[in-house]
């Protein structure tokens, strides 16, 4: 593992080395997106410390973590967004990534109908997707004006533009805020479905692992620095899960700070 | 038609038609102070540009371009909002400006037309100028023209899709800059935005589609400087107030029209 650490700094991406890896490793085995040792510090606050991630194609991660605990930024170093102070971030060579964004805000002022924001920079035709159209639901929507459709709606659409650019991975930053409840049980599932079909690597965001327990390949824990990961099952059992998460939390995170001090944490990680 | 006048609307008609377009950008990215600022730090290079015997243009262009590199690092950082930060620039360099008209007596700078417009001045020299900028931005905007949609309904998506959000941002501000420095003679400093925000809020009333409200923009654009071209023929009105007098009837209107058939 070693070497993929040393492979690729944020600055220099195209390494002889990387490409010797992509050689290979066999297609289906490399992972999509491996992120190591990531730092990030934003007006002297530690957002990030040394953050290691990877997720591989078909494979479902889960991002949780309190407020504060830095996924958005995780995510944005991910994508690209932002450069990380240090660490790497190794790609699949040309990975196509979507992304759906925590809320797509639409103002009025913009007026642009599903249709057209389906069409916009798509790498096929639309009407080569009737599958994914059906199964979206996105075809009934397709007159309406973008800022008229509810929160469900609208997540639904965005998911589908970003399937139909046929990415590889797909980022999704807590996909069901501001949708009610009914419709985020039923996003999920849809999520879930095209996942099977599309075999895509799945990076979710999420606050609250309950919802998504089920389908979840393997639980990150953030908060700062990863805390937990894992198997759902394992992290849940996990007292570190619990202490961030778990019912009545604070009393719990006091006790243990008291009892175990430091230990809890991996050394020199200060 | 006397020929001023012929070249007034020719330039008005230029102008209309890149503000247009643009403007929309401006609406929808909700940039309306950002193109102000913008606008007002050009009586600097005015200034700059008579003071050091450069013709306008050239000190327009020069801050201008300051400018641009300016807003566009500012926009990365976020220390204070921008707002705060462009109003700050805007009004420092406006200032500077002034004062350096002021202090400079032997430069003539008719400083109403710059600040209101003098469209019945306008040059052939003007012309070719304004039509040159018009074409470019037209050309440079169409070229984008997706990715600009992309990035204006979600940057963050964009630079997961691997659209150059940078870059285009950069162009964005060139471009707004680019028709600031050809609009000035028109309206004037202190009304440009309102040719950038007018006729594009008066569009969306009416339109479904981000072209046809672009198009629909620059022809209320033209609209509205034909109107304020015969305002200021006629009445000697300054120029500049009378076109966006003109844009603003028409924005009243459309409310008007949709307060009675409805969307």
């Amino acid at each position: 593992m070693k070497c993929w650490d040393a492979a690729r700094t944020a600055e220099s991406k195209e390494t002889a080395l990387t490409e010797l890896l992509n050689n290979i490793s066999p297609a289906t085995s490399e992972p999509l997106i491996r992120a190591s040792d990531l730092h990030f510090r934003k007006n002297d606050k530690v957002i990030l410390e040394g953050v290691s991630l990877h997720i591989s194609p078909g494979e479902v991660v889960t991002l949780i973590g309190p407020n504060g605990a830095g996924k958005t930024t995780l995510v944005r170093i991910l994508l690209g967004i932002a450069p990380p102070d240090s660490g790497s971030i190794l790609r699949r060579k040309n990975l196509r990534v979507g992304y759906v964004p925590q809320r797509m805000k639409f103002d009025r002022i913009f007026p642009i109908t599903v249709e057209r924001y389906l069409r916009l920079g798509a790498s096929t035709t639309v009407s080569a997707h009737e599958r994914l159209l059906e199964e979206t639901g996105v075809r009934l929507l397709f007159k309406s004006l973008l800022h008229e459709l509810s929160g469900g709606e609208m997540q639904r659409v965005v998911l589908a533009r970003s399937l139909l650019r046929g990415p590889e991975l797909l980022v999704l930053d807590e996909p069901v805020e501001g949708v009610d409840a009914p419709g985020q049980a039923e996003l999920y599932e849809l999520i879930y479905r095209l996942k099977k079909d599309l075999g895509l690597g799945i990076l979710l965001v999420s606050h609250d692992l309950h919802l998504v327990f089920s389908q979840t390949d393997r639980v990150v824990c953030l908060d700062r620095r990863i805390c937990c990961s894992g198997h759902p099952d394992s992290v849940l059992k996990d007292p570190v899960y619990s202490n961030l998460f778990g019912p009545s939390s604070a009393r719990k995170y006091a006790l243990y700070t008291h009892s175990h001090g430091e230990t809890g944490h991996p050394p020199g990680s200060h | 038609m006397e020929p001023f006048i012929t070249r007034a609307l020719a330039a008005g008609i230029g102008v209309a038609i890149v503000a247009g377009p643009l403007g929309c950008f401006v609406v929808w990215r909700r940039m309306a102070y950002f193109g102000d600022s913008m606008a007002h730090t050009a009586l600097l290079g005015v200034a700059l540009g008579a003071l050091l015997g450069w013709g306008n243009n050239l000190g327009v262009i020069l801050v201008f371009l300051a400018v641009s590199f300016i807003l566009a690092y500012l926009q990365k950082r976020q220390d204070f909002s921008m707002d705060t930060m462009l109003g700050i620039m805007s009004h420092t360099a406006l200032s500077l400006g002034l004062v350096a008209v002021g202090f400079s007596p032997e430069v003539r700078i008719d400083l109403m037309s710059y600040l209101f417009g003098d469209i019945l001045a306008v040059s052939w020299t003007d012309l070719v100028w304004i039509f040159s900028f018009a074409v470019g931005v037209i050309l440079l905007l169409s070229y984008f023209w997706n990715s600009f949609l992309l990035v204006t309904i979600n940057e963050e998506s964009s630079y997961a899709e691997g659209i150059p959000v940078d870059r285009l941002r950069f162009l964005f501000i060139l471009m707004i800059a680019a028709t600031t420095l050809t609009s000035m003679k028109v309206v004037g400093i202190l009304l440009i935005s309102a040719l950038l925000i007018i006729p594009a809020s008066t569009a969306r009333i009416f339109a479904r589609t981000p072209e046809g409200m672009a198009i629909l923009s620059a022809a209320l654009g033209t609209v509205a400087i034909a109107g304020g071209l015969a305002l200021s023929y006629y009445l000697d009105t300054p120029s500049g107030p009378s076109v966006v007098i003109v844009s603003a009837l028409l924005f009243v209107g459309a409310q008007f029209w949709r307060m009675i058939y409805g969307r």
